[in-house]
């Protein structure tokens, strides 16, 4: 226990704190501000991997480490589609998953926001269209905000979420 | 030993050091697999083509030779002899043939496994030049899963869609209780068609394809399809370039360590070993990035070298960086092995004996947590491997707590390589020159990537296409042990256990 104790102690915080005037910091202020305007409180997300090659995943990992803490800005990934009030999807989307996207879309409440990740859940990357793909996540179920990147860092990632519910809680007032 | 009298029928073939080729008769077919099974060879990978005529062919791997050994069917022959009774690791892969050229195995099982139902039974994608016709619905089939029954029994079905940020695949457990009686997988799910689609790519820009074939091991499969063409197109790859690969694989080994020795700490309910970890991979990916110019290095390898140069700075800071992860890894290390809860959880779960890892044929880090000493790096290195003297992990108790010893160890010995890369980088040219291979020529690449060896074979097509390039995941071994690792655990032992292989799903699905 000691031991465990000294490392959290020695790691301290790494959370990143913005400069005082910078677009990072704005963007989590307007974030939060936002989030709680749309939804009046934390915004749930609910991952979907509908095909991608798992880079993708990795980096929507990355945004629940200590250096980005997702949590800490009142976003949380949840384990099924009725707790969730976005989805991000990765894609392309297979054939075989085309069914299973459809079937998680259909049981996230209104109002449902999709975010695209990556270039393959964006425009279908380099598989695009085939016998086993339908490429584009907007093939398949609408999309508010689509980030490409092969894979985009967790930043960008981050900045696709704000835009996404930017224009829902402008349609609210 | 009969295994030498097929080693000394073979001829060198292309590609990864200790590679060999041999054609053989439809009746010596088995007769090799069983030679070679009774030696205590691997089955690497199984597949079949169909172009310039149907084929099948097996990769088998001992301690110092690849063989790739083609069975030539005549023209309008769809079956060949199966070996799952063998090689238990080749039922899935006769399966997935099946799927993709309509050539079957005798005596396999008729059930499909990578289609589902997407594309039309009778449409064979790499028999196929065209995409099927009309429009095919989206439906949900029906497939006939092995069925438990008795009192009390019931069943369990997860997936596609987990409940985590995971790839998606099915699982049914049969389940009395808490226990689970068994487990059946069916994966499928992200097949996105990429060996029809390697067909359409050039030669020269296969690699990119083969980076995506899974995103967490993007250099392994660049390099092993780069070590194939390189081979075809007579190009050699300057020593910078080939140590710069090496750096690369390494740094991919560390990351995917890192995040999974997290996770683990995480499923066994110590969410401090999660929040550790993942700060120490974020570290690590930054320094990639750094150095390496990518936090994923998916364009990294390319043909003939690597795409970028890294400055002797940014490299030191590279290993400078890797240090500090050793040193607060070692920390970490002696938490896990001193919290008792987490020791309750990892040690005697998940058991996958040598007996079976030899049975079923097991590959890579779960296998050597199971107690088989092979690791391509050290047993078939190539350069720069050759040079640097890898030294193998393995341990014999092969459960959750041997797999994560085994990615602690790993972890420690590769930031030992990055070092001694580091410090030695030979100074020179970054990429190699090389000629347009010879239609029908093929060469097998080898890497061992962190989750174990990914191989592509690779055949060159007329004026620098692609006739055919099966890459092969170690998951494709894995997956089936699994199954039999969770038998008689708890179910909620089974995200640990399932994490403590982490195999990949869009390598397994292609």
């Amino acid at each position: 226990m000691w031991k465990t104790l000294k490392q959290i102690g020695s790691v301290g915080i790494v959370t990143e704190r913005p400069p005082l005037v910078s677009d990072e910091l704005r963007v989590r202020e307007h974030l939060q501000a936002q989030i709680l305007a749309t939804l009046g409180r934390a915004l749930c997300i609910r991952q979907v991997d509908a095909g991608s090659c798992n880079g993708c995943e990795l980096e929507i990992h990355a945004l629940s480490n200590a250096f980005y803490n997702i949590e800490g800005l009142g976003i949380r990934f949840v384990a099924s589609p009725r707790h969730a009030d976005l989805l991000l999807v990765t894609g392309p989307v297979s054939r075989h998953m085309e069914l299973a996207l459809k079937r998680t879309y259909d049981a996230t409440p209104e109002p449902k926001l999709v975010v695209a990740v990556g270039d393959c859940g964006a425009t279908g990357g380099i598989f695009g269209c085939s016998y086993a793909s339908v490429g584009a996540v907007a093939n398949v179920i609408p999309v508010n905000v689509a980030v490409p990147g092969c894979p985009p860092s967790p930043n960008r990632i981050l900045a696709a979420i704000l835009t996404a519910i930017t224009p829902a809680a402008d349609a609210r007032r | 030993m009969a295994t030498r009298k097929w080693l000394d029928r073979s001829q060198p073939l292309a590609g990864a050091p200790g590679a060999r080729g041999l054609d053989v008769a439809a009746a010596e077919w088995r007769q090799c697999a069983l030679d070679f099974a009774a030696g205590g060879n691997r089955l690497q990978a199984l597949w079949t083509e169909c172009t310039p005529g149907p084929a099948a062919r097996a990769l088998y791997g001992g301690t110092d030779f690849l063989l790739l050994v083609t069975l030539p069917l005549a023209g309008g022959e769809t079956e060949y002899p199966g070996i799952a009774d063998v090689f238990p690791a080749a039922a899935r892969m006769q399966r997935a043939a099946a799927d993709l050229t309509g050539l079957r195995a005798s005596g396999a099982d008729a059930r499909p496994w990578l289609r589902h139902a997407a594309w039309p039974v009778d449409y064979r994608p790499l028999a196929a030049t065209m995409q099927p016709a009309g429009e095919v619905e989206a439906r949900a089939d029906d497939y006939a899963f092995v069925r438990v029954t008795g009192d009390g029994v019931h069943e369990i079905p997860v997936g596609p869609v987990h409940a985590g940020i995971i790839e998606p695949g099915h699982f049914r457990f049969s389940v009395v209780g808490e226990k689970v009686l068994r487990l059946e997988e069916r994966l499928g799910y992200v097949h996105k068609g990429i060996e029809q689609l390697f067909v359409r790519t050039p030669l020269i820009e296969g690699h990119r394809l083969a980076a995506r074939v899974s995103g967490d091991s993007a250099v392994a499969y660049s390099w092993a399809y780069c070590q194939a063409l390189e081979a075809l197109a007579a190009c050699a790859v300057p020593p910078r370039g080939q140590w710069l690969r090496a750096l690369a694989l390494e740094a991919e080994r560390i990351a995917n360590h890192l995040g999974d020795l997290g996770a683990l700490g995480n499923d066994a309910g110590f969410a401090f070993g999660l929040a550790q970890f993942s700060r120490l991979k974020e570290l690590w990916l930054r320094a990639m990035q750094a150095a390496l110019g990518g936090r994923y290095l998916n364009d990294f390898v390319v043909p003939g070298g690597v795409g970028a140069d890294a400055e002797p700075q940014r490299i030191a800071q590279l290993a400078a960086c890797a240090r500090t992860i050793e040193t607060e890894t070692r920390v970490l290390r002696e938490i896990f092995d001193e919290h008792a809860g987490v020791r309750d959880r990892f040690v005697g779960t998940g058991i996958v004996t040598a007996e079976l890892t030899t049975e079923l044929g097991l590959v890579g880090l779960a296998a050597r947590a199971s107690g088989y000493d092979y690791d391509l790096r050290a047993d078939l290195p190539c350069a720069p491997y050759d040079q640097l003297a890898v030294r193998k992990s393995v341990r014999p108790e092969g459960d959750v707590a041997a797999r994560v010893a085994v990615r602690f160890d790993e972890l420690f010995e590769s930031v030992r390589l990055v070092a001694a890369i580091a410090a030695e980088l030979p100074p020179g040219d970054l990429r190699g020159g090389g000629t347009i291979p010879a239609a029908g020529a093929t060469a097998v690449g080898a890497i061992e990537g962190w989750r174990g060896p990914v191989l592509v074979a690779l055949t060159a097509g007329e004026d620098g296409a692609i006739r055919r390039c099966h890459p092969h995941d170690p998951s494709w071994q894995n997956w089936p042990a699994l199954e039999h690792a969770i038998i008689g655990n708890i179910v909620p032992d089974f995200p640990l256990i399932n994490k403590s292989f982490n195999l990949s799903y869009s390598g397994h699905d292609l």
